[in-house]
């Protein structure tokens, strides 16, 4: 009795037992006058599926290339697994993204290569990480299946529709085994269909792999479904957290703003 | 009033341009001497130089051969010197006319289609893809790129020339019954490795320029399909006036060693 009220408070202090896959405290990142992250924090622990929420144009975009060093920010503390972004050379850096799926908001593609050789691409480097020498064929094959495209094998990019190139882009995300997936906008330009199905999708991968999400929206249905924590994003710092229910009834005009229809 | 300052703005943004592109090129070097060398892509990207623009340098070559010889016999003769015509036209396409020639018609081909391919890459982020999935983009696809110029572009060159000649020859046979043997023969007498080396030369470092200046323009593409657009249009604009230094100055050097 006495443990389980002293575990709860420690929960609710942030002294969580729970492993943290990603951290960042204190992000600040400007273009010239353009203020956009302004001291911007965020845990990510693990098997958690966390919802960023904000604006276009909030900086949501330029958080998650700072949290895979595609993006140098002015200041602040990144850290994935354990690992400080910062102090990796290029060697480790990349064995530490190779843990990190990441589904870019346009799905960025590689319009001159097959589906098959996008996804083959990842495995260029870290073949011994899946245990592949010369067949990469199975490995793709599953990737693939995982995400009900196993026909668009030698396919080219531009013969598929929007809705597949998010699949295929997912399914490259994953072929590496990640521990952490970060989805950037994983619904935008999609039909309401076509999103929900790339939404149950993001949830059977989640089950079946086991792996941690940050998933960077502003489609309130999104963020519903699959969210167990959310945070918004406001003016460059994290302007409110909590569950879905608990911010649906908030009485702060700017989180009311995300929820209403 | 604002008119006139505008043009030591232009000068200024001109010089950071240049100061990025050597920076660029300094990178360009550093990355390619650093494992792991990407020669699957590198052979793939020779191929597709070669193939994409073979049949423009036949072309224009033949045509520059042709015209050249077409427009200068009348002169010639007129000074008694039609003898001398494949000497003449042999010397100036291979010093300066081919290796230009086909530098400025690959500019227009290749440096653009570099521009806009990895522009729209850069827009698209799948250059940002690239980098997460542990492949160095500026390996993979400016390496190979400019590396792949480089070589190609003395190749195209000596192809050019050939057609080139080849044109000239057609010429000198139809008007001035000259045989294709008699033409060669004095071309190939009149050629030495003086005017060979320093066009081979030159070439390697056109071929350089243009790789250089269509990845730079490309991978540094703003955001925007305007981007991509400015990009391809801005590659081939500035490899233009860049092969044209690069030219004076060859020339230049080479004119002190004829000296010598
Ligand atoms: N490379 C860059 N150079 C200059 N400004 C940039 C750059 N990248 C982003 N910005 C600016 O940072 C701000 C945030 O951009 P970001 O792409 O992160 O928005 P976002 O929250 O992802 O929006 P969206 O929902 O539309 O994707 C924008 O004002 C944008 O203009
Ligand atoms: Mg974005």
């Amino acid at each position: 009795m006495m443990k389980a009220q002293k575990d709860k408070l420690l929960q609710e202090q942030g002294t969580d037992t729970r492993k943290v896959m990603l951290e960042i405290k204190d992000l600040y990142k400007s273009f010239g006058d353009n203020h956009v992250l302004n001291g911007f924090n965020l845990k990510l622990y693990q098997g958690e599926n966390l919802v960023v929420m904000g604006k276009s144009g909030s900086g949501k975009s330029v958080m998650i290339k700072c949290l895979v060093g595609l993006m140098q920010p002015d200041r602040g503390f990144i850290s994935v697994m354990g690992q400080e972004i910062k102090t990796l050379d290029r060697e480790t850096l990349d064995v530490l993204r190779s843990d990190i799926g990441f589904l870019f908001q346009g799905s960025a593609l590689y319009d001159s290569m097959t589906v098959r050789e996008n996804l083959e691409f990842p495995l260029r480097r870290h073949t011994e990480k899946v245990g592949v020498v010369a067949d990469t064929g199975p490995l793709v094959l599953e990737a693939l299946e995982s995400v009900g495209l196993a026909q668009t094998m030698n396919l080219m990019p531009e013969e598929l529709s929007g809705g597949m190139k998010r699949r295929v882009a997912l399914a490259r995300a994953l072929i590496l085994r990640p521990k952490i997936i970060l989805y950037d906008e994983p619904t935008s330009g999609l039909d309401p269909i076509t999103a929900k199905e790339i939404i149950e999708l993001m949830r059977h991968i989640q089950k079946k792999y086991d792996t941690s999400s940050l998933i960077i929206t502003h489609d309130v249905d999104c963020a519903r479904v699959i969210s167990e924590r959310m945070i918004l994003l406001v003016d460059g710092i994290n302007y409110a957290e909590g569950s879905y229910e608990e911010l649906i009834t908030s009485k702060d005009p700017k989180v009311e703003a995300f929820f209403k229809k | 009033m604002a008119q006139v300052f505008q043009v030591p703005k232009k000068i200024r943004r001109f010089f950071i341009e240049i100061g990025e592109l050597s920076f660029f090129a300094g990178r360009f070097f550093k990355e390619t001497l650093r494992q792991p060398f990407e020669f699957k892509e590198l052979l793939r990207q020779c191929y597709q130089m070669g193939n994409r623009s073979m049949t423009l340098v036949l072309v224009t070559g033949f045509i520059i051969g042709l015209v050249l010889t077409l427009q200068s016999r009348p002169t010639m003769i007129q000074f008694g010197a039609e003898s001398w015509m494949p000497n003449m036209v042999g010397i100036s396409i291979v010093r300066e006319l081919g290796p230009v020639i086909t530098a400025l018609v690959c500019a227009g081909r290749i440096a653009s289609g570099i521009g806009a391919e990895l522009g729209s890459m850069r827009v698209t982020e799948q250059i940002d893809a690239m980098e997460v999935s542990g492949t160095n983009p500026f390996k993979y696809l400016v390496v190979t790129r400019i590396l792949a110029t480089t070589l190609m572009l003395p190749l195209l060159v000596i192809l050019g020339d050939a057609v080139a000649l080849y044109g000239s020859a057609l010429v000198e046979y139809f008007k001035g019954e000259v045989s294709f043997r008699l033409y060669f023969n004095t071309v190939f007498d009149a050629l030495s490795y003086g005017d060979l080396i320093p066009a081979t030369i030159k070439s390697f470092f056109f071929g350089f320029a243009i790789g250089l200046v269509g990845c730079f323009k490309g991978y540094y593409c703003k955001k925007g399909t305007a981007g991509v657009g400015l990009a391809a249009n801005t590659a081939v604009v500035f490899t233009s006036m860049l092969l044209f230094v690069i030219d004076f100055v060859a020339v230049f050097i080479s004119d002190i060693f004829y000296e010598l």
